[in-house]
């Protein structure tokens, strides 16, 4: 049944260009479930900011702070429960299911932090840890950080000047 | 022996007179867990990073494709080995441990092949009597370097593979018994602007398809003339891209099982694997660990793998580039078997 | 009430994060900096803090919130120190999630390893 001559050219190579392979390609991608994933972040975020607001009221209530005064201590305790999930092992498997329902919370953030500093350990506490504890939050203090300097800029220059 | 345009004939037919695989606890689960030489049950190995973990797989499954071989570690005159970490780092490493003259390559995942047709030429052309081939791949290592750590909560699309943690190593012999190697066709890099690392067997199914072909073009072969032919590692949205081009291509794939390591390694409906498995280790385990054994029963005669590899940096597709993808093809035939 | 709004108002928050990730096919870095700008943005017009009265911790507690209050600070400053508190303020209100974060995430990596 095989040839022993080796013959050139037998079969043609593709001839598809990338900008018709990219088209190609992504008719065959298998379908993200797009309305699956947003019912799905929908119900974990919501529920994520009910939990945020059942702490803030425990400490209203509790502990007489004001809505404001709250606030911080809120955004501390959610902090403290994404680094424990995210010690679990838990937070990854979450965010599987949930995506940006887990992802956007405060929550998303201090687990960026947390994992990337368990995941550095082994480099070291100061290179590995400290070096690398930003790797994904970072982009998100930047950005927040010069979208706050230009808005405070053009409130300066519109004469608005603050609360 | 050259033979077409980019094909090396093996006269001699080297022998694969040992090869072991070792695999962690998720290949484990998978359908091809009892042909592996040792699943690891943990991920960490008890070792104290991943990076350990990963350097442990490549040591063990040496040492173990050395005692099938029957040899000893210095009667072995080359280990060629590579594996995804920056630098192939835990080839140095394990090839530190076994003392042997070293050459290390970057294939991605489709180092096994080429460190098998490397490996079988030097076999080959008498500048080796004894070399061995290997490659090691980490799920959390590839996690930790390539994309995200691994704790970290990102939603993985259905596009992305799951990278195979485990090892797989062979040994080639100027004789012996056991399967041998029959030829290598050696892959060009095939770019066709896939830039998504997150879809990389549409990024390398180009370059499959590119090599089979090549293949076929320069032996006179046809599929037909293999009971099985494998892809590495093009998985659940790659291998049916490649079937469709091959197909187009006129070439008759469909008159040989045509499969895929990425696919055979996990249960892909019950493990959350996404598209299937990766990795250096991917084809290495299939090859070395499922497919040997089949031939060592007698029920595969000749087969093709053909190993696929995406050719990224971390860096690369931060900066905008595509994906460079390349895939080596090897055949390997059962012992006393005329061509 | 306001649990309910919590909800509503946080999930549509993060419902807006899903679109990004899987219509815009934006990876998580980008999509957090763009939902960080946008809770900038919002509080530049002076929107945010009637959102937070209204859903609490539905939009205290999402990303966006992160940027409000980076403003925050830094009008706040503005108003009291003049145009350098543009640059001064901006980290006085968040500190407490900042820190945090760092604090928790150091003394985890001290005791915990990764599962994989």
């Amino acid at each position: 049944m095989s040839s022993k001559e080796a013959t050139s050219g037998r079969y043609k190579k593709m001839s598809m260009s990338p900008k018709e392979y990219k088209t190609y390609a992504q008719s065959k991608e298998p379908p993200r479930s797009v309305f699956a994933n947003c019912v799905k972040a929908y119900v974990v975020g919501g529920l994520i900011c009910v939990l945020g607001q059942a702490v803030t009221e425990l400490f209203v209530h509790l502990m007489g702070m004001t809505p404001e005064q709250a606030s911080n201590p809120t955004v501390a305790v959610m902090i403290f429960i994404s680094v424990i999930l995210t010690c679990l092992g838990v937070y990854d498997k979450i965010a599987q299911f949930a995506g940006a329902g887990s992802a956007v919370p405060v929550t998303g953030f201090a687990n960026s932090m947390c994992s990337a500093a368990l995941e550095h350990r082994s480099e070291g506490l100061v290179l590995g840890v400290g070096g690398n504890m930003f790797k994904l939050a970072g982009s998100v203090i930047v950005f927040g950080t010069v979208a706050a300097f230009f808005v405070g800029i053009a409130h300066l220059i519109l004469g608005t000047g603050g609360q | 022996m050259l033979r077409g345009k980019q094909t090396w004939w093996f006269e001699s037919r080297p022998v694969i007179i040992g090869a072991a695989t070792v695999v962690g606890p998720d290949e484990g689960e998978g359908p091809l867990a009892a042909d592996f030489d040792l699943v690891h049950p943990e991920l960490d190995m008890q070792q104290k990073s991943w990076e350990k973990a990963e350097r442990l797989l490549l040591e063990q499954a040496s040492e173990f494709a050395l005692q099938h071989a029957g040899i000893d570690s210095s009667q072995l005159q080359f280990f060629v080995g590579g594996d995804l970490l920056n630098q192939i780092i835990s080839n140095s490493f394990a090839a530190r441990s076994l003392g042997v003259p070293y050459v290390g390559v970057f294939g991605a995942c489709s180092t096994s092949m080429e460190t098998l047709a490397l490996a079988s030429l030097m076999v080959d052309s008498g500048a080796a009597q004894y070399a061995m081939a290997a490659t090691c791949s980490h799920n959390c290592t590839a996690e930790k370097q390539f994309r995200y750590p691994t704790e970290y909560g990102s939603q993985k699309p259905p596009t992305a593979q799951y990278t195979v943690t485990g090892a797989g190593a062979a040994v080639i012999a100027s004789s012996g018994s056991g399967p041998y190697v029959e030829c290598a066709t050696v892959g060009k890099i095939v770019d066709l602007g896939i830039k998504d690392p997150f879809n990389m067997g549409a990024a390398m199914a180009p370059a499959a398809v590119d090599t089979i072909q090549s293949h076929f073009n320069d032996t006179g072969r046809t599929p037909g003339d293999y009971d099985i032919i494998v892809t590495g590692d093009l998985a659940g949205v790659g291998h049916p891209i490649a079937r469709d081009l091959l197909t187009r291509g006129g070439v008759p794939i469909d008159n040989t099982d045509f499969n895929d390591c990425g696919l055979m390694v996990y249960d892909v409906k019950k493990q959350k694997v996404q598209a299937g498995g990766s990795g250096c280790a991917c084809s290495a385990v299939v090859t070395y660990g499922h497919l040997l054994k089949r031939m060592r029963k007698g029920q595969l005669k000749r087969i093709l793998v053909v190993a696929t590899g995406a050719l990224l940096s971390p860096l690369s597709f931060q900066q905008g580039e595509s994906i460079p993808c390349i895939a080596h093809a090897v055949s390997i035939c059962a012992g006393g078997e005329g061509a | 009430m306001i649990f309910l709004w919590a909800f509503l108002v946080g999930g549509a928050i993060c419902m807006l994060g899903q679109i990004m990730f899987d219509v815009f096919k934006m990876t998580p870095a980008h999509t957090m900096a763009t939902l960080v700008v946008i809770g900038a943005v919002v509080d530049g017009f002076n929107l945010y803090e009637p959102l937070i009265k209204f859903a609490g911790a539905g939009a205290t507690v999402p990303i966006t919130s992160f940027g409000n209050a980076l403003v925050h600070g830094a009008l706040t400053e503005l108003h009291t120190s003049g145009w350098i508190g543009v640059i001064s303020g901006i980290f006085k209100v968040t500190s407490a999630g900042i820190s945090a974060a760092i604090i928790f995430s150091f003394l985890a990596s001290l005791v915990v390893r990764p599962k994989g």
